[in-house]
């Protein structure tokens, strides 16, 4: 009974999201106390579903992007011939990371201008650091005797990096990749004061008609989208990490 | 003898030539909203002081480019930037025509992207230096102290960043200071609620999954999310509990903002605590209960100590973090200094934009210097102490 609980918690609340994105209006009679003066209760210019569509699009493609540029980065800064790049690309994720995503954001705007496209550099050039980070870990935290067993049973650099090296480090890599798509669905909410379409416009909308019920719409999908998102990676990296810990016996 | 290059140097070297010799150095804009034109560096400085910034910049950049000693590499970043420092307030008061007082001059990509190449060599060879966090904390208090020197001394007063300061000084400030208590505030908060906490979780096993699950979850949902949640119970609190509105307590503005921060600092605070309490050696807990120590004296004489670098790094983490998130209050009216940034992207305004971006992000970074320094500082004296 018990272990059943924790996924039926979470059944609901993908139901909820997914009805609440797709049929607004059943909702609306919770929501109706909020407003005031006959302001509309649902966000009226725009669908949701569209809205929380473009936004995963926004995420999915920045996190693509950083996922393969990171790991290509710390691929080439723990061979041999990068090696003197190891020391400065860890000061410089520390560095990077003092950056707050809005101000990462607002400065892409004279680059490129308003709309989907600063977002997008904002959330790669953010979502690029956690995954670098951890990526570097997984590979520079390799078990020395696999290694040497690799290169004992004559395998070429490419196919210890391919065969032993990179699944052994994909947990690791994996949690980069959650932690960079949690700040890229929040950084992606702020993408909506330049411009971009994303749920945010539906809070943003909401903080300037003061209309309570906006806020909330928009500040539950996105947290519930984030929270669903963020357990649903956790469960693919503890998948991986007990393959791999079986595949290293 | 063979010349050999350095690897990076390559790279930065490839990086300033392009930014002295293809990128604009400067833009002049004729009154604060038109489109900018742009100016090279021999178009944006006086007859010497181009050639000067040029040789400069190509010296420095051959410095990078083949192996040479350390400190000849930290002679030339150092030279390098506070030129570039020095010739862009020059640049500013030179393309501004005498007495227009709409102009504006900003610097242009190429000194960025200049600043950027020659903080990668400074970066580089402060990281190979290995310095001691002494060392770091003066590198940081002397690089202040140069930049406060070039605010104070009047260098910068033609460029449009300090033009949209100017308009603003009094605002500036009251933000700022808006901006640090709510940082640090919430992170006082925190470190209030979450160090009794991290030890009753440490304590309770039972506790331990359930408060950290509740925590993380807090943890993923984005901020601005947060903080729209936050308005409808605050502004419920603030309408039907008396007093609570004296209080400051209201559903837009800085309680909000302070809330959410807190909560978000919960977790690494919480976390760390718990991670540090359980990495105590059972022999140093074993030797404490020997002597006949209480569980308050073992708490407060060993554990806690011991376990204090790691609680330290969870503040860290709490701290850059709450700087960063704080920007995003001024959304819904709990100031900082996000409120430059918005209003300047609303403007479009990009020195606006600058104006609170800059001294958050110099805020964040000295909070990540100091408190590494502080960390490594407290690490290192207990290996001394047990060894």
């Amino acid at each position: 009974m018990k272990a059943w609980l924790p996924l039926l918690l979470r059944l609901a609340l993908v139901v909820l999201l997914v009805a609440f994105v797709t049929s607004p209006g059943w909702f609306e009679p919770m929501l109706k106390p909020l407003t005031e003066n006959n302001a509309p209760v649902i966000y009226n210019q725009g669908s949701l579903l569209t809205l929380t569509l473009l936004h995963l699009r926004t995420v999915l493609i920045a996190t693509v992007a950083a996922t393969i540029v990171a790991v290509a980065l710390a691929i080439l800064v723990t061979r041999p011939a990068g090696a003197e790049f190891l020391p400065l690309s860890r000061s410089l994720v520390n560095i990077g990371q003092t950056f707050p995503p809005v101000a990462v954001l607002a400065l892409a705007v004279p680059a490129v201008g308003f709309g989907e496209k600063p977002t997008l550099i904002a959330l790669f050039l953010y979502g690029l650091l956690p995954i670098f980070e951890n990526a570097l870990t997984g590979l520079t935290t390799l078990p020395a005797n696999v290694v040497e067993a690799a290169r004992g049973a004559g395998m070429t650099g490419w196919q210890r990096l391919t065969k032993v090296e990179l699944p052994l480090s994909a947990p690791i890599i994996l949690g980069g990749i959650r932690l960079s798509v949690v700040i890229s669905l929040a950084t992606a909410t702020i993408g909506s004061t330049v411009a971009a379409k994303t749920l945010g416009e539906v809070i943003i909308a909401g903080l300037l008609s003061n209309n309570l019920a906006f806020i909330l719409q928009g500040g539950l999908i996105v947290a519930a989208l984030a929270v669903l998102i963020y357990d649903g990676l956790s469960a693919i990296e503890r998948y991986a990490a007990r393959r791999m810990g079986r595949e290293a016996e | 003898m063979k010349i050999r290059f350095d690897k990076l140097g390559v790279v930065i070297a490839a990086i300033a030539a392009y930014a002295a010799f293809l990128a604009p150095f400067a833009t002049f804009r004729a009154n604060r909203i038109v489109p900018g034109q742009a100016r090279s560096i021999l178009e944006a400085l006086p007859a010497t002081a181009g050639p000067l910034l040029m040789a400069i910049v190509i010296v420095a950049a051959l410095m990078a480019l083949f192996r040479t000693p350390l400190m000849l590499r930290l002679a030339a970043s150092v030279v390098a930037l506070a030129a570039l420092a020095l010739l862009v307030g020059v640049a500013g008061t030179f393309l501004t025509p005498a007495g227009n007082t709409l102009a504006r001059v900003s610097p242009a990509s190429g000194f960025w992207v200049l600043i950027f190449a020659f903080t990668l060599l400074l970066a580089d060879v402060l990281t190979r230096l290995n310095l001691s966090p002494w060392a770091r904390v003066a590198v940081l208090v002397a690089a202040a102290v140069a930049i406060g020197l070039l605010l104070v001394s009047g260098a910068w007063n033609d460029l449009s960043i300090l033009k949209e300061y100017a308009n603003r000084a009094d605002s500036f400030w009251a933000e700022g200071s808006k901006h640090v208590t709510l940082a640090l505030g919430s992170l006082l908060a925190a470190v209030v609620v979450g160090l009794p906490l991290g030890i009753l979780c440490h304590r309770v096993e039972r506790l331990r999954a359930g408060v950290l699950n509740v925590l993380n979850i807090i943890q993923t949902i984005p901020s601005i999310a947060l903080f729209g949640l936050l308005i409808a119970p605050l502004g419920w609190i603030a309408t039907h509990v008396p007093g609570a509105a004296a209080l400051g307590i209201r559903g837009i503005g800085t309680a909000p903002a302070f809330v959410a921060l807190f909560l978000y600092s919960l977790l690494p605070v919480v976390a760390n605590t718990v991670v540090g309490l359980a990495g105590v050696p059972r022999a140093a807990n074993d030797a404490a209960r020997g002597m006949g120590m209480t569980d308050r004296q073992r708490l407060f004489g060993v554990e806690f100590p011991l376990a204090f670098p790691v609680i330290l790094t969870g503040i860290r983490i709490v701290l850059v973090q709450n700087i960063g998130l704080a920007t995003i209050a001024a959304l819904i009216g709990g100031g900082g200094f996000g409120v430059f940034v918005f209003q300047g992207v609303g403007q479009t305004a990009m020195d606006l934009v600058l104006l609170g971006a800059v001294p958050t992000v110099a805020l964040a970074f000295a909070a990540a210097i100091i408190l590494d320094a502080v960390i490594e500082m407290t690490a290192t004296k207990r290996r001394v102490e047990t060894a």
